[in-house]
């Protein structure tokens, strides 16, 4: 558990803000820019000083106002990835790897990151003698992450790592980070205004607005809450399944996908059967239907009853319907509502085009990769 | 080569004295220039003022001032006579401090300024990385700012073999001890018919000059092209 109360003002923008979120995970640390998620995660590595506060990690206090602790950030353990990477250009690639290493090693801190198999993990075999200008951005990035989890950290901290790379290099590391995650083995805060990163790499999701915490909880949670709709727009908004694979037909290149009590036909993109993922449904792609729909081609029709109906900003509906097991959210309008007379306990069934759920589906690792 | 006994030995003083005042003086340079760019106290600018001094005043005044605090009879001139039998006036010792003494303005503003291209979110990744404070500044800081501390090393150098105000006054014309370059000149320049030695001393002292400018600006370029720059 990661626990964290933290009150810092600076001019007249103020930070108060309480955390609690469950560790291993990735937690990711989402609002637009300037919300303070930097300035959050600054004080939590110990390199800003809090006005007053508490930050703990499982059973340690590393930073507690009201008993005048406060850990060096050098002795915190918490590994920090940097937006710029911040690599040492006095140093090769090797050296900047070794630097955390050597300085963790000498502490007595048992080695949990091995250096060959991060070396490995990373694909930074041929690097390692390279100067650090001589590195792409992705590769840059690359460095700075084994840089960071070979100091052997208790905690990882990333500040927009993607956000200076451009979609190819981000590709290129998102896998990286996936594994990492999916590894378990050390919790990450992951600070990002792309709502696409948290969608694939969160675990936990903390929303923050002008220095505060809006709401916090697992992705699933976080996806049907309006105070992520007020971030990123209803556009983009749409409840988040978890779901499993439970065939592929290669040949079609789709896979059969079980969430809830129902299932789903989804693009297979290199899904395997059993693999775990999460799918997020477009609240603007969902059609609801008030009858059984016959001879469309839609190929997913879920059902189920609708739970509530909520006027969002946009002049529409937000209609969250139990699919059995889990919900999932269309947004029609006002219009349409009154004509199909939509009122909770209504039975209904949704409809969702397998080609719009296109980039919406985001493996986790397969129970067998573990 | 075409030079004299008293020439040569002019030029090697002048190379002893100067490369001894830097090596004396470098390490202070480097602290008074981390105070002044990362400490904020109380009397900063003073400080600041007063470590520029000797570019303002006249060497001469520079002379004087060290043979008061450094005489036999000075205040730190008498103690360490006293107690470590270290003479300072009429020494070489002497005219190294006194040329030390009208250089470092000038090292410390270059090493100033290479402290202060140092970013400082690289002393933050080494922090998160387990490096405290001494730790950070050897490993990190210290190999960042070498550009200007290789800037300020060879120019203060090449300037400590010129320096003539303030050595004259405090440690006078001794061939062999402290008649260094310019002061050779000077006295050639006094002398009947010296105006060849005066020509020589000075086409010496114009190529050490110019190649020690040149090769402060080679050193420059060589650690920026290392550090990526």
């Amino acid at each position: 558990m990661l626990n964290v109360e933290l009150h810092k003002r600076r001019g007249d923008f103020t930070l108060d803000v309480e955390v609690r979120a469950p560790t291993p995970g990735l937690v990711a640390l989402f609002g637009r820019s300037g919300c303070g998620k930097s300035t959050l995660v600054n004080l939590i590595a110990g390199l800003v000083p809090p006005d007053r506060g508490m930050v703990r990690l499982d059973d340690e206090v590393l930073y507690d106002s009201t008993r005048r602790i406060n850990i060096p950030a050098e002795r915190r353990r918490i590994g920090y990835v940097f937006q710029d990477s911040r690599l040492f250009p006095h140093l090769n690639v090797l050296g900047n790897l070794r630097y955390g290493e050597k300085r963790a090693l000498k502490r007595g801190v048992a080695a949990q990151v091995q250096f060959e198999e991060l070396v490995a993990l990373l694909g930074l075999g041929a690097l390692l003698g390279r100067r650090t200008h001589q590195l792409s951005g992705g590769e840059q990035q690359r460095v700075a992450l084994g840089r960071a989890l070979l100091a052997q950290p208790r905690l990882l901290l990333l500040d927009e790592p993607l956000a200076s790379l451009d979609l190819a290099r981000r590709e290129e590391l998102l896998p990286y980070l996936e594994r990492l995650r999916d590894r378990r083995s050390i919790p990450m805060i992951y600070v990002s205004h792309q709502f696409e990163e948290v969608l694939r790499l969160a675990t936990y999701v903390v929303l923050m607005n002008a220095g505060a915490v809006t709401a916090q909880g697992d992705l699933a949670a976080v996806s049907r809450l309006p105070e992520l709709r007020s971030i990123v727009g209803p556009d983009v908004m749409g409840a988040v399944l978890a779901g499993e694979v439970r065939t592929v037909d290669a040949n079609a290149a789709l896979a059969q996908v079980r969430v809830g009590a129902g299932e789903l036909i989804v693009p297979a993109d290199g899904l395997k059967p059993g693999q775990r993922l999460r799918v997020q449904l477009l609240a603007r792609d969902l059609i609801i239907a008030t009858e059984p729909p016959r001879a469309l081609s839609v190929r997913n029709v879920l059902q189920g009853t609708v739970v509530s109906l909520v006027p969002d900003e946009a002049q529409t509906l937000q209609v969250e319907i139990d699919i059995g097991g889990t919900t999932v959210i269309a947004r029609v309008t006002n219009h349409a509502s009154a004509q199909l007379e939509l009122r909770g306990g209504l039975r209904v069934w949704v409809l969702v085009k397998t080609v719009s759920l296109r980039g919406h589906v985001y493996p986790l690792a397969s129970p067998q990769a573990d | 080569m075409l030079l004299s006994d008293a020439e040569w030995e002019a030029l090697r003083l002048s190379l002893a004295i100067a490369l001894r005042s830097v090596l004396f003086s470098l390490p202070w340079a480097i602290l008074v220039a981390w105070l002044l760019t990362r400490r904020r106290f109380v009397g900063r600018t003073v400080f600041d003022a007063f470590v520029h001094l000797p570019l303002v005043l006249p060497p001469v005044v520079i002379g004087y001032i060290l043979l008061v605090l450094f005489g036999t009879r000075g205040p730190i001139g008498g103690w360490l006579d006293r107690q470590l039998d270290i003479q300072l006036v009429f020494t070489r010792a002497g005219a190294a401090l006194a040329t030390a003494v009208m250089s470092f303005p000038m090292m410390v503003r270059a090493i100033r300024i290479s402290l202060e291209t140092v970013d400082r979110g690289l002393e933050d990744a080494a922090r998160t990385l387990g490096a405290g404070p001494l730790d950070r500044f050897l490993s990190i800081t210290l190999p960042l700012m070498t550009p200007g501390i290789l800037a300020g090393a060879v120019t203060a150098f090449s300037a400590g073999l010129g320096e003539f105000g303030a050595v004259i006054t405090f440690v006078s014309n001794i061939p062999g001890e402290t008649r260094t370059l310019p002061l050779a000149l000077y006295t050639a320049l006094q002398t009947p018919n010296g105006d060849t030695v005066a020509a020589r001393l000075a086409v010496v002292s114009f190529t050490l000059g110019l190649s020690g400018l040149l090769c402060s600006e080679l050193l420059a370029r060589a650690v920026r092209r290392r550090l990526g720059r």
